[in-house]
């Protein structure tokens, strides 16, 4: 028994070996040398391997001396955590909506591959291209304000449209609501239809039973959802940077803005704070579940 | 109740049928607009329907080489492919099994997923950066002072560039196989193994052909995302760009139709992937179909 499970382990091991190296060489050890390297001193054109905070010291510069005020990454982080919950609250409520109305009210099996696939082929085109295809839209010139110019609603063009919060905000929706659509629909095929059924049995509404029966019993899938949406927000730069007309800032974009100054350590210095942000984000999120689930 | 029902069907339809629009409409607006006329612009009114951007593209404006980038890109998303596809197919038989590490693993390649990609990007090039100076310092005093001298970078398309894309297509081609595997019957294994299959028999004649239309699935995800993957090149890719890098490139000075025809042009290879990959999966499974199980057909 031993000898076989031993052999059953080597075997696996070798089937899995090649996935494992991959994830070793280009993820595991890249993370290991950007918290290495964050912690070196760097001057004008390269990095010096000398124990140093610099990276650290430099990103936070005037943090204490600002105050009460807000130092620049303070405020930058803060702009990063108002697009993640923007985003996080319009993809969820467009996201739910959408899968439950596949999984609920599509009942042909055909149609719902159908309709899912609508729903991923933008996901296997270009993010840049959906993001330039706001321009003809939302430009100056665009079809948004020649509609609203037309019909009288406003007299000149508005300018907020495009290269602005707002359009940072519309084009991570419209990119990443696909991310919260997956794991909710897959959640909500899960269900026992005869838990709906009870429901409805036992006098609920449709509110109580969409609230009290099926909302609960998708949290895993809400859960990977938002984890996905917010990890992948918090670290965008290219959307802010082409959708914000790389004039807005983000924690992505510090990151972006050391590396054209071949800052390495600062860079590294900065993705090992976005990435303890980001665990914090995740821990109080699936915290927050398992909380609810005590209750 | 029944009226009720129907009342939520109308306004979720439509509530859906909005977000396809939402989806689709900006996409096609551009596709319309790289067949702007000569003297058109980038927004609506069409002035004129012309191939004018198209060529303009072909001829390369000064900025970029389309036809070389293009190429690598192609080049890269099918090497990144197959890779995928034999990896993840690998990987998810191993994980049928129980092995020690396994669920460190399966952690690792979710927190590939999520990590962000700007951030393996970075480390990446780091680690890169790091082994070019080791060479260079280094490989000196081991007496090979020439390839010292000379050396310029291993960052490359199918060093750097190939294992930063690897770090996120294996994740869905995991995910996708721990999803087929759940459906997946062992007894049909087991029936094989019982008439005498090799373990490499059973897998080549029952299992691949089982699973092959997803594995097709794999492929499509592994092109896709290879082929419009940017977050992850933007630092790993080393001295020479991607087709969407060059797109990327191209937002800032953004004045005539010719970057809705790259966008366009980059659209059709996506979507004639995804229309070949949907075929084959829908002539595998009807094939299934009509030659899989005969149960309920005997001898009535």
């Amino acid at each position: 028994m031993q000898e076989t499970s031993g052999r059953s382990t080597f075997i696996a091991w070798l089937q899995a070996g090649p996935l494992a190296l991959v994830f070793l060489a280009f993820f595991v050890l890249p993370l290991v040398f950007v918290v290495i390297v964050s912690f070196w001193d760097y001057n004008d054109y390269q990095m010096l391997p000398v124990l140093s905070g610099r990276g650290y010291t430099d990103s936070f510069e005037g943090c204490l001396a600002e105050l009460p005020g807000l130092c620049t990454i303070a405020r930058t982080y803060l702009q990063t955590l108002k697009f993640c919950a923007i985003v996080w609250a319009a993809t969820l409520v467009i996201g739910f909506t959408v899968a439950y109305f596949l999984a609920f009210e599509v009942k042909s099996k055909e149609w719902q591959i159908i309709l899912s696939l609508i729903c991923t082929i933008p996901f296997w085109t270009s993010n840049v291209i959906r993001m330039i295809a706001w321009i003809p839209l939302l430009g100056r010139n665009g079809l948004v304000n020649s509609f609203l110019l037309a019909i009288g609603a406003i007299d000149e063009p508005l300018d907020w449209l495009l290269y602005s919060q707002f359009s940072v905000i519309l084009a991570l929706v419209h990119l990443f609501t696909f991310f919260m659509v997956v794991p909710i629909f897959n959640s909500m095929i899960r269900i026992d239809r005869s838990l709906i059924e009870a429901a409805y049995d036992a006098g609920a509404t449709g509110w109580q039973t969409l609230w009290n029966v099926i909302v609960p019993l998708c949290k895993p899938g809400i859960v990977i959802g938002s984890i996905f949406v917010i990890t992948i927000v918090m670290g965008d730069f290219v959307t802010v940077g082409v959708m914000g007309g790389q004039q807005i800032a983000s924690a992505g974009k510090i990151i972006q803005t050391r590396l054209d100054a071949l800052q390495f350590p600062a860079a590294a210095a900065n993705a090992v704070i976005l990435l303890g942000v980001t665990f914090l984000i995740i821990a109080a999120l699936t915290k927050l579940v398992d909380i609810r689930k005590e209750l | 109740m029944i009226e009720g029902r129907s009342k939520a069907f109308w306004f979720l339809a439509i509530f859906f049928g909005l977000y396809v629009l939402f989806l689709y409409g900006p996409m096609i607006a551009i596709y319309i607009l790289s067949f702007q006329g000569p003297q058109g612009g980038l927004t609506f009114p069409m002035n004129g329907v012309s191939l004018t951007w198209f060529a303009k593209l072909w001829q390369g404006n000064g900025i970029i080489d389309i036809g070389t980038a293009f190429s690598r890109s192609l080049g890269l998303g099918v090497t990144v492919m197959v890779l995928t596809v034999v990896i993840s197919v690998s990987a998810g038989m191993a994980f049928r099994r129980r092995f020690a590490g396994q669920a460190l693993l399966f952690y690792v390649a979710i927190a590939s997923l999520i990590v962000p990609s700007l951030i393996t990007s970075l480390g990446i090039a780091l680690e890169f950066r790091l082994l070019d100076d080791y060479i260079i310092n280094h490989f000196g005093s081991w007496g090979m002072q020439d390839i010292a001298d000379n050396w310029e970078t291993a960052m490359g398309l199918y060093t750097s560039g190939l294992g930063a894309h690897l770090t996120w297509t294996l994740p869905f081609g995991l995910l996708i196989m721990f999803a087929i595997f759940n459906r997946f019957d062992p007894r049909l294994e087991e029936a094989a193994r019982d008439l005498g299959a090799t373990p490499w028999q059973t897998f080549r004649h029952v299992v691949l052909p089982i699973i092959a239309p997803s594995v097709v699935g794999i492929g499509l995800f592994g092109f896709t995302l290879s082929w419009d993957e940017l977050a992850r090149s933007s630092q790993a890719i080393g001295p020479v760009n991607t087709l969407p890098l060059d797109l990327q490139g191209l937002t800032t000075t953004v004045t005539q139709p010719d970057i809705y025809a790259l966008g366009t042009v980059i659209s059709v290879v996506s979507f004639t992937v995804i229309f070949l990959a949907v075929l084959m999966i829908r002539i595998l499974q009807r094939r299934q179909a009509a030659q899989g199980s005969d149960a309920g057909q005997g001898m009535v």
